[in-house]
């Protein structure tokens, strides 16, 4: 087994435990963690799919690798808007809960 | 190849505290180094700029963005806590996630041997492009598209949150303000770190052409850099309407879209560079896009307006 | 000469490891905040500074060396800036508290 199957199997893993936890917490930044482990996993299959593909003098396919690159940063802007999102949330159910109570 | 197994055990058992975790700080911890911990197997899999990346961007700045937020939510802490699933939603969750991993390694089982590869295609064809670098080649040159969107995205992003802000702070100021305490070791820290970091994050920048590295990364370490600051208090968030803001945010894409219409005349194609010329207009386009791609990363940590503005 | 510096290295690095583990295991068991901070000093100060010392062994040129040691400085700077604001949480007024 070669480093790369490996690092696939890791990658399994890692995007069933992130789908376990975005199924069973409640809490909404728990589940953005998850979703950001689910993404970790994805990235890392691409990693693994890059490294077979080790040819012509480089270490890794260079495509997947420009993907993946592409792909942390919107994850991450997606996870920035996710953040803000659940900040305002939590901001107007609060707001709303002490409206209904004064 | 025992070295591995070990890496691999270690990320496996680091993700699973994060999902198992009671408490959302702790689980934000190992959020966090779970991403080194990823940094480092990227490593392993040969792909040092996807490594840098994932450091800087998928640990460190999601790092501070979901810390913030676990204080905050913390401090603001809903009465009516969410039920927890039931036990017999636990376990169809656990054999869904169990089934969707043994079909993705199995996968990993079936992938076809040999791997087909577009390297030596972007071997061909790096000596055109004048880089050294062949992901920076493949980012700037072969998919550039592909990072025209990426940058767009992020400035969607940042519209989007800006939307967030509440009616009477609109085109205000992001995050509170912090005071400046000149002997506290925080400021101290900042004073002395933030030169080195605007010059790391400047070499990572400029190094990306022939090495690992690039304008992501660099400009990951520029914004981590304002961030430190604006938590010692030395500098404080502009309002989010201000010109020459929205102008520095602007200019990167502007620039990457003018060179890419302007490749119509030049070379027959959107985006395409004229042979003997491609590296000078990758570096036009790399300049303004490394300012405002850490402008926007900068703003996008620092949330949507609180303050109103004066 | 190429075996005694392989030698001194593995020995470096894993005496820095060691330091980690003790600091690792005083982050565990150690009852106040500011005693596990003490421990969390040890692996920041002396344990990545043995494991530097074993890579300078093996450094590939100069500037590589150089690198490993301003890493190690920049841990330094980050751990006792960390280390004295969590100090400053854990008792806010100050010393004999």
């Amino acid at each position: 087994m070669s480093a790369a199957t490996l690092y696939g199997f890791c990658a399994a893993v890692l995007v069933g435990l992130g789908l376990f936890g975005l199924l069973a917490h409640p809490q909404p930044l728990r589940k953005i963690l998850a979703f950001n482990l689910i993404g970790g996993g994805v990235f890392l299959l691409f990693g693994a799919v890059a490294r077979r593909g080790a040819a012509a003098g480089f270490g890794g396919d260079p495509v997947p690798q420009a993907l993946v690159i592409t792909g942390l940063v919107v994850a991450f802007a997606a996870t920035a808007l996710a953040v803000a999102l659940l900040l305002r949330l939590m901001v107007a159910a609060s707001q709303a809960g002490s409206r209904s109570d004064g | 190849m025992s070295f591995d197994i070990g890496l691999t055990l270690l990320v496996l058992a680091v993700a699973a505290w994060t999902i198992a975790a009671r408490e959302t700080f702790v689980a934000v911890v190992g959020f966090v180094a779970y991403g080194l911990l990823l940094a480092f197997v990227w490593v392993r899999l040969a792909a040092p700029d996807v490594a840098l990346t994932e450091a800087a961007l998928g640990s460190g700045l999601t790092g501070g963005l979901l810390i913030g937020a676990s204080s905050r939510l913390r401090r603001s802490q809903s009465p009516a806590a969410e039920e927890a699933p039931g036990v017999v939603l636990k376990a169809a969750a656990a054999v869904l996630s169990i089934l969707v991993s043994a079909g993705l390694a199995a996968i990993v089982l079936l992938l076809p041997d040999p791997a087909p590869t577009l390297a030596p295609q972007a071997a061909a064809s790096i000596a055109a492009t004048g880089l050294g670098n062949p992901v920076t080649a493949v980012l700037m040159a072969y998919r550039a598209i592909d990072t025209l969107l990426e940058i767009v995205v992020l400035l969607l992003a940042l519209v989007g949150i800006w939307s967030l802000a509440a009616d009477r702070d609109w085109g205000g100021r992001p995050d509170r303000r912090v005071s400046t305490d000149p002997v506290s070791v925080l400021t101290f820290v900042a004073q002395l770190l933030v030169p080195v970091g605007i010059l790391v994050g400047i070499h990572i920048f400029w190094v990306g052409s022939v090495a690992p590295g690039g304008e992501f990364q660099g400009a990951t370490t520029l914004a981590a850099m304002w961030i430190l600051a604006s938590m010692a208090g030395l500098v404080d968030a502009p309002a989010v309407t201000r010109r020459w803001l929205r102008l520095v945010l602007v200019i990167g894409p502007a620039v990457f879209l003018a060179i890419g219409l302007a490749g119509f005349a030049l070379a027959g194609a959107f985006l395409a560079y004229p042979e003997s010329h491609a590296k000078l207009l990758i570096l036009i386009i790399e300049i303004p896009v490394t300012l405002a791609i850490a402008a926007t990363l900068a703003l996008l940590v620092a949330g949507p307006p609180e303050r109103a503005q004066r | 000469m190429s075996l005694v510096l392989n030698v001194l290295s593995v020995l470096a690095v894993c005496a820095g490891a060691f330091f980690f583990l003790a600091g690792t295991v005083g982050l565990l068991r150690f009852h106040d905040p500011l005693c596990r901070l003490h421990a969390l000093t040890k692996a920041d100060n002396i344990g990545l500074g043995l494991v530097v010392i074993g890579l300078l062994f093996r450094a590939a040129s100069p500037l590589t060396a150089l690198k490993h040691v301003g890493v190690w400085l920049l841990v330094l700077l980050a751990g006792a800036t960390v280390t004295q604001l969590i100090a400053h949480i854990a008792r806010p007024s100050g010393p004999r508290a």
